[in-house]
């Protein structure tokens, strides 16, 4: 493994705009379920690629393709030009492709550098006085963490001390170090406020800069549009294809997200709402009736509702 | 275990004045009956008996941890290099499954197996050389290979059939203890193995299980050593090693550790195995100070293991702990059960006080951990 991970770290990374990772005419079933259909992208270094799409829309399953999980049922994958069949991520991180999950990134109860160094413990000694080198683990964590302006008080602090931002940080510059030419993002700003999103997109593109590739899968727009140099829309397994920003707005991304006539009806259910309390507005204001205004407020709260209610990430 | 005398039902094991070379655990003072007889004789003996008097009989003799030596020790001695010598030695031979047990509840499984399986190395390790003939050593092989296999198994049925180590070591406690008794009865007739000390080879193994060290006038058993050495290659591995970090992350995480490569379960594996080894290394420890081997060495054990690995931090849930507390889980241990019996207080406390201070443990032990968390770096 760490052999692996040597060799690709020892390659230069791929000139800028060169194509890493490509999937042609994607498809995969569980059982009758179709999962993906014919699901076409490509990702170039130097490049964040979002990929949207609302839940079920096929998100996970085209990331697990990506990251060796799961094999495509039809259709190609190739890394660099070459045509790959991964049986285990851990195949696709020997290739510097490296997946970064949304919850399962760290381990609260280690220490910030014994979780980044964790499965490529750096050693120290021969034989079996072979030990895990924890001064120089510290050391690097400190430094490369410095590096995306996390000043840690102690790299052997827990984890769990961190912030939720700061960890999904930790967790890329860790993918980063080892050499990862790809980083596949799953919802890496999901459960974090504003403020702790910014660092992550921040550290995103620092990632860009280096010249690697960022997938970035997210259901927030908000997120992915300032960040990301093209979007690949997905909807109920489908493609949408793929778009670059400076042809299309962040409104359109988000109709195609949703699916067309889903926003349609959407657009419609609104107007209705608007409509009635447009309605009940005015008969208030010409009858002020307690139960009109009642009703109008009942109108209000489920509208908040369904838009609080926005979808839980996958 | 029908038919089992209450522990509570014995005569508290008040600092007698015998002082017999190399009293062992099954020497007890109250069940005197049973020192220096023939196997013959206990044999004839134990043949009248119905057979649930019988276990009721052995388990007597075998309820308590580490029987210590009690070469006329007054209350007040506790804090005299004798009065060390006995506590250490109750904590020692809890100490070295301890340390075992907390590096498994670290890694986030449990292993409940370990107090049957020092019944079953130790009548092994008297079995093997008393039917065949052979050196002690033999035995004592054989039992080892015993235990790494059964821990072996232990692993392999919690990681194939997912279900909780709890539940999966429960059943092999209850296994191993039953074949154990129903092998050795099938064999022998009887439950205990004597007279070992005959066997060729026995000398040489207890000069290295059971030798007394003489310090500052009292003799401090070589199982403490042992101990001390266990513990360092336990800490230092779960510390300052590569297995050690995996260690952590198997318990903290296992799925995110499987995610970064980590072999989850070759670690767990390999803690089971451990566990099981560190049952083998009491059972001798046990055999070769007494001379005899008993199925029912070791009861309740596991739960002292635990109790000791709790005491001393480590997370009942995993993924966080040290091999030091869990040492000093073992002192306490040691240390309350002897000075309650030094201070002149009836020993059937002793369960009582354990119980509270594990209660109290765990409060302590919860409370730090939020703290580690919550305060952010």
């Amino acid at each position: 493994m760490s052999e692996a991970t040597t060799s690709v770290l020892s390659r230069p990374l791929p000139p800028p705009g060169s194509e890493l990772l490509a999937l042609e005419n994607a498809s995969k079933y569980f059982g009758t379920v179709i999962a993906l259909e014919d699901v076409s992208m490509n990702l170039l270094a130097g490049e964040v690629h979002a990929l949207l799409g609302d839940n079920g829309a096929g998100k996970s399953t085209l990331i697990k393709i990506l990251s060796g999980v799961y094999q495509p049922d039809k259709g190609r994958y190739l890394v660099e030009g070459q045509e790959v069949h991964f049986t285990s991520p851990r195949e696709a991180l020997a290739r510097g492709i490296a997946t970064v999950y949304q919850d399962l990134a760290m381990i609260p109860l280690m220490g910030i550098s014994r979780n980044f160094f964790l499965g490529q413990e750096p050693t120290r000694g021969f034989g079996p006085f072979r030990r895990f080198d924890l001064e120089r683990a510290n050391e690097i964590t400190r430094a490369e963490l410095q590096k995306m302006g996390i000043e840690i008080r102690d790299p052997e602090h827990a984890v769990g001390s961190l912030s939720g931002g700061e960890r999904q940080s930790v967790a890329i510059a860790r993918a980063v170090y080892f050499g990862a030419r790809v980083l596949i993002l799953d919802e890496p700003t999901a459960a974090l406020g504003v403020k702790e999103a910014a660092v992550v997109l921040r550290y995103i593109a620092q990632a860009r800069a280096r010249g690697l590739g960022v997938v970035f899968i997210t259901h927030n727009v908000h997120h992915a549009y300032p960040i990301a140099d093209r979007f690949t829309i997905l909807n109920r397994g489908r493609s949408y294809g793929t778009f670059a920003r400076k042809d299309v707005s962040r409104e359109e991304v988000v109709q195609m997200m949703a699916g067309g006539e889903a926003l349609e009806e959407l657009g419609n259910e609104l107007e209705e709402f608007a409509r009635r309390d447009a309605e009940a507005d005015s008969a208030r204001r010409q009858e002020a009736a307690h139960t009109e205004e009642a009703m109008a407020r009942g109108f209000k709260r489920e509208g908040i509702e369904a838009e609080r209610g926005s979808p839980a990430p996958n | 275990m029908a038919g089992a005398v209450p522990a509570h039902s014995t005569p508290p094991p008040v600092p007698s004045t015998e002082s017999e070379p190399h009293v062992g655990d099954s020497y007890l003072a109250g069940t005197g009956q049973h020192s220096h007889r023939s196997p013959q004789q206990g044999d004839s003996r134990l043949a009248a008996l119905p057979a649930a008097a019988r276990s009721g009989r052995d388990l007597r003799r075998n309820h308590r941890l580490g029987r210590v030596r009690r070469a006329g020790l007054e209350p007040g001695e506790f804090v005299s290099w004798r009065g060390t010598a006995t506590y250490l030695e109750v904590a020692a031979q809890l100490g070295i499954l301890a340390v075992a047990v907390a590096l498994l509840m670290i890694a986030g499984e449990f292993d409940l197996s370990v107090g049957s399986m020092i019944g079953a190395c130790s009548v092994i390790a008297a079995l093997i050389p008393t039917e065949f003939g052979v050196s002690f050593w033999w035995g004592v092989v054989a039992a080892l290979i015993f235990a790494l296999v059964m821990g072996f198994l232990n692993g392999l049925v919690v990681l194939r059939t997912g279900l909780p180590s709890f539940i999966v070591t429960l059943a092999s406690l209850f296994i191993i203890r039953g074949v154990t008794v129903g092998m050795t009865r099938l064999i022998t007739g009887r439950t205990q193995v004597g007279g070992l000390q005959k066997l060729p080879g026995f000398d040489s193994a207890a000069a290295v299980f059971a030798t007394d060290i003489p310090f500052m006038g009292a003799a401090f058993p070589i199982s403490i050593i042992w101990w001390l050495v266990v513990a360092a290659a336990g800490s230092w591995v779960l510390m300052r090693t590569k297995f050690g970090n995996w260690i952590f992350a198997v318990g903290g995480n296992a799925i995110a550790a499987r995610m970064v490569g980590v072999p989850v379960d070759r670690v767990k594996i390999s803690l089971f195995m451990t566990t099981a080894a560190a049952a083998w290394l009491v059972a001798m420890i046990e055999v070769t100070n007494s001379r005899s081997a008993d199925v029912l060495r070791g009861e309740q054990r596991e739960f002292y293991a635990i109790i000791a690995a709790v005491i001393g931090g480590v997370l009942l849930t995993g993924g966080y702990g040290t091999v030091v507390g869990a040492v000093l889980g073992a002192l306490i241990y040691g240390m309350v059960r002897q000075g309650v019996v030094f201070a002149g207080i009836d020993a059937d406390w002793v369960s009582a006080v354990l119980g509270a201070m594990l209660l109290i443990a765990v409060l302590v032990n919860r409370y730090v951990r939020q703290r580690a968390l919550g305060v952010r770096g």
